[in-house]
């Protein structure tokens, strides 16, 4: 009796200190919101129903809501699961890039008429294995050199989208555009094939993947030895280097996956939505990523409802674009974000571990630069 | 003793000893009243440089002090004693102005100062020297003592006045330490003596020390009592808090003994003895180790039944082993020995003299340079740590908190560690078997509290370091390498674990015992070596050894 009431108490304050943070971050938004909203002398009241009209209220404005949400959520996973190893990818802008890009070039090197049940995954493998090689850089510099791998990845973006964007104009882009040709094979479905409710909507079955991603790498974070090592070096290097898991070993596995999980989200734009790649899809999407795995707690159950949040707001700023102007939307997340990560001490945590890492870096650049002079 | 014990092993209980038993446990319940001398004062009319009465504070669920007092007498020394988790840090951070008490009053110096401030604090004289320094490593000594307080030119620091305030303060404190030296080039005895002059040029009249020989060798220690004797007889007060008893009978005038929040004896230094304070701060008997008594061997009843015989088999083997430091140097010098199944191979020295990398090296935790490393004479030197434990090499490292455990992991997650190959099922780590090896070594090992999905982190030092002990050495190995097995851990947790390392021992394991307490490798060890700058400065029989032999040894002399 005792024994349970005290558990009972336990999941209690457990559920406490997950939800709260970000119930209190989403009205500490909403008050700012207000204020802004109300400095264009419209009423709050009117805009937030509208946001909620355009976004929740109808079958197109969810359709897009839950289009955006599964990019977001791969990016977040991505974000997440590099955390939870101590590692802050910030470069999932461009694994995500480089997967979308690795999709459509399958998509479109496959045979026409290549059914479905081969070509998606064909696609999808390819997307992941072009993210994750993309992101198995930063974590290799890291392992074996101790670089910084925020400014590796960050670094990274750029010259993942350059060269894409080098690819793409000069041999593969469709005249007049900056896009590729259409794929052969491998277009996944709209969910609106399905309901027809979602017509016009981008929403498509890529949603399915990234909540099996996300149920993944739950259970590989918590229920496998892997996940324990993973978390542990995360945690303690030291203590896991002692408890015999090779550190280096870890940190290229799980930066490799993290950019793999963010490479599959490129086939929601890719293969779900346009049947082509596109230059620039991929923007924003990476650093959005990032809030969406904060908020989330890097937790992956947590990541599918921030993102689902984070997709909201980004839909609800089109909806409110005639009354105020959409920018709103993001004022109202950054200042999600920054509530969150004031009221979260393990978001500070992981702040202030990702400047030490920079700092590092920075200081062993400038200790070699002074040996060398 | 041991012959007493031997001729008459019946009737040990029928001859009344010094104190009966029955006295004692009287004793250990409630102090008898002519010790207690809580809020009395005995005669003297010294001026009470703090008094502390009636003092709780709680945070949440935790009652740290619960009408605790202490009363300092100016110029004196006192010792504020008491297990982990005591209370006594709380107490002291009370009195530091870290924390407003909940209930209870504060004087200093005759004044009511109940819930002030830091800034109070330090303008009224009252410094306070904390475990862990705060120091900026990139800043000289004569800059960091002055920080906060700068002496300036227009809006410059005068570094040179600086320097000669801080130098002027040194010669006349006896506190030696050079003045233009980076921070970051100091030993850990010359950084502690910066935050003591940085408390003194605050100008501390009432200076409390934290566990301040926590980090010291023992020629350092001694220079620091001989500072703060100076620091006394110039008028000034010192709280020293500590858990090692030999300190407190060596420095202290008075004592103020805690547990469990509440002070429950106020001493004198001169009619108490190691033993009562002991069992005022277990608040019962305890089988009175070593560091507490030191110089004084255990009693036969620890002896090992058999004589070890180092000359058998060796169970680990070292074999001209060379390993580098993190600088590069050389940290372990070609260094051999063995250790035989049954034998405590105790290795003590001030550390830094390579003996962390030694283990680190045994564990493949750090490659070495060269050398062999046989356990079984099987040469285990370039296998994994995984490999090294998997063939029955435990390792209790010397730092719990970096290393011995995953803090935010809970207790049954720690239990694993190092070990999570052991647990894995058709679908990842079995939870159910890591359940069942949590229940089972928290019993045996009666870590508290008794529940495995609480984090290590809450835990107190010394169940933290039982979660370590039952992880090693509840587990089939054959060598175990255990290094300072009871940094940190109070009085009951260092009984439990010596007596875990004699049944090891007595069980046939071969134990390597690295620890800064002389006492403790004394007390424990069937061969001493005493490690100086990566080298052996002499190995020798236990029964040949004490703290006077060995002394000279650590610190080179003999070298």
């Amino acid at each position: 009796m005792s024994a349970g009431s005290r558990t009972q108490t336990a999941f209690r304050r457990h559920l406490e200190e997950t939800l709260l943070p970000p119930i209190v971050a989403l009205a500490v938004a909403m008050v700012v919101g207000d204020i802004l909203i109300l400095s264009y002398g419209q009423s709050p009241a009117t805009v937030y129903r509208l946001l909620l009209d355009g976004t929740w209220g109808n079958a197109y404005g969810f359709g897009q809501v839950l289009y955006k949400t599964t990019a977001l959520t791969c990016t977040g996973l991505a974000f997440a699961l590099a955390a939870r190893a101590g590692l802050f990818n910030v470069g999932a802008e461009g694994q995500l890039a480089m997967g979308g890009f690795a999709a459509a070039l399958t998509g479109l090197a496959l045979p026409v008429g290549t059914p479905t049940i081969v070509a998606v995954p064909l696609c999808a493998i390819a997307a992941m294995m072009a993210g994750g090689a993309t992101a198995a850089v930063p974590g290799v510099l890291r392992a074996k050199f101790g670089a910084s791998e925020v400014i590796v990845t960050i670094m990274l973006n750029f010259v993942v989208l350059a060269l894409l964007n080098y690819i793409i104009t000069a041999h593969l882009h469709v005249p007049e555009t900056l896009h590729t040709p259409t794929v052969h094979a491998g277009t996944v479905n709209r969910l609106s094939d399905a309901f027809p409710a979602f017509h016009g909507s981008a929403a498509n079955w890529t949603l399915l993947a990234a909540i099996a991603a996300a149920l993944g790498v739950w259970y590989y974070l918590f229920r496998s030895k892997g996940g324990y090592e993973l978390r542990a070096v995360g945690l303690q290097p030291d203590a896991a280097e002692y408890g015999g898991v090779a550190v280096p070993r870890v940190l290229v596995w799980a930066m490799t996956w993290s950019g793999a999980i963010a490479g599959l989200g490129g086939i929601n734009f890719v293969l779900g939505y346009k049947g082509y790649y596109e230059e620039g899809f991929a923007t924003g999407a990476g650093f959005l990523g990032i809030a969406v795995a904060l908020v989330g707690r890097n937790h992956p159950i947590g990541i599918l409802f921030a993102a689902l949040l984070f997709a909201t707001l980004s839909q609800g700023g089109l909806a409110v674009n005639a009354l105020v102007p959409k920018q709103l939307v993001d004022i109202l997340q950054a200042v999600v974000i920054l509530a969150v990560a004031t009221a979260v001490p393990e978001v500070q945590r992981q702040i202030r571990a990702a400047a030490a890492s920079v700092a590092r870096t920075v200081a062993a650049r400038s200790g070699t630069e002074k040996a060398q002079s | 003793m041991t012959e007493f014990r031997a001729g008459e092993p019946d009737d040990a209980n029928a001859i009344p000893p010094a104190r009966t038993p029955l006295e004692e446990s009287q004793w250990s319940v409630t102090p008898p009243p002519q010790r207690v001398r809580v809020g009395t004062d005995d005669g003297s009319d010294a001026a009470w440089a703090v008094r502390m009465l009636g003092v709780s504070k709680s945070f949440g669920a935790v009652r740290a002090n619960l009408g605790a007092s202490l009363e300092v007498r100016a110029g004196e020394i006192h010792a504020l004693v008491g297990e982990n988790g005591a209370g006594k840090s709380t107490l002291m951070r009370v009195l530091a102005g870290m924390y407003a008490p909940d209930a209870g009053t504060v004087e200093v110096l005759g004044r009511d100062v109940t819930g002030w401030k830091t800034t109070d604090a330090i303008a009224a004289g009252v410094g306070m020297v904390h475990q862990h320094f705060m120091l900026v490593p990139t800043l000289t000594v004569a800059e960091n003592v002055v920080l906060g307080m700068e002496p300036l030119s227009g809006i410059t620091l005068d570094k040179g006045r600086a320097l000669a305030d801080v130098r002027a303060l040194s010669a006349r404190t006896g506190l030696a330490v050079d003045a233009e030296r980076r921070v970051s080039d100091l030993s850990v005895g010359e950084a502690q003596r910066v935050e003591i002059l940085k408390a003194l040029y605050r100008g501390a009249r009432v200076l409390i020390l934290d566990e301040p020989t926590a980090v010291l060798s023992p020629p350092e220690i001694r220079e620091l009592w001989q500072v703060l004797r100076t620091l006394r007889d110039a008028g000034n007060t010192v709280i020293l808090i500590t858990h090692k008893l030999d300190e407190v009978i060596e420095i202290s005038s008075a004592i103020t003994v805690m547990r469990t929040g509440r002070t429950v004896a106020r001493l004198n230094t001169y009619d108490t003895t190691p033993r009562d304070i002991a069992r005022a701060m277990v608040g019962r008997d305890v089988s009175l180790a070593l560091d507490l008594l030191p110089g004084v061997r255990i009693t036969s009843e620890h002896e090992s039944p058999m004589p070890p015989a180092p000359t058998g088999p060796a169970a680990l083997r070292i074999d001209g082993l060379t390993v580098a430091s993190d600088r590069n140097t050389v940290a372990v010098d070609n260094l051999s020995f063995a250790i035989a199944p049954g034998e405590v191979f105790g290795i003590a020295g001030v550390e830094g003299n390579g003996q962390t990398e030694l283990l680190e090296a045994l564990a493949g935790l750090r490659k070495a340079r060269s050398g062999k490393i046989l356990l079984d004479n099987a040469d285990i030197s370039q296998q994994s740590v995984r490999d090294r434990a998997d063939a029955g090499l435990s390792h209790i490292p010397e730092d719990r908190h970096r290393r011995g455990l995953v803090l935010d992991y809970s207790i049954a997650d720690n239990l694993i560690l190092g070990r999570q190959h052991k647990f894995v099922g058709a679908l990842g780590l079995d939870r159910d078997k890591v359940a069942t090896e949590a229940r089972n070594q928290i019993k045996a090992f009666d870590i508290r509290p008794p529940e495995p999905q609480v984090p290590a982190r809450a835990l107190s030092g010394g169940n933290q370091q039982k979660i370590v002990i039952a992880r090693e050495m509840g587990r089939p190995f054959r060598v175990l390498l255990a290094a300072q097995p009871t940094r940190g851990v109070d009085v009951g947790a260092i009984e439990f674990i010596h007596a875990q390392l004699r049944k090891a021992r007595d069980g046939g394991k071969a134990i390597l015992l690295v620890s800064a307490d002389l006492a403790e490798v004394l007390a424990l060890s069937d061969r001493i070596a005493v490690m100086y700058r990566g080298q052996f400065a002499c190995l020798l029989p236990a029964s040949d050894c004490d703290a006077e032999r060995l002394g000279p040894y650590m610190t080179g002399a003999n070298g």
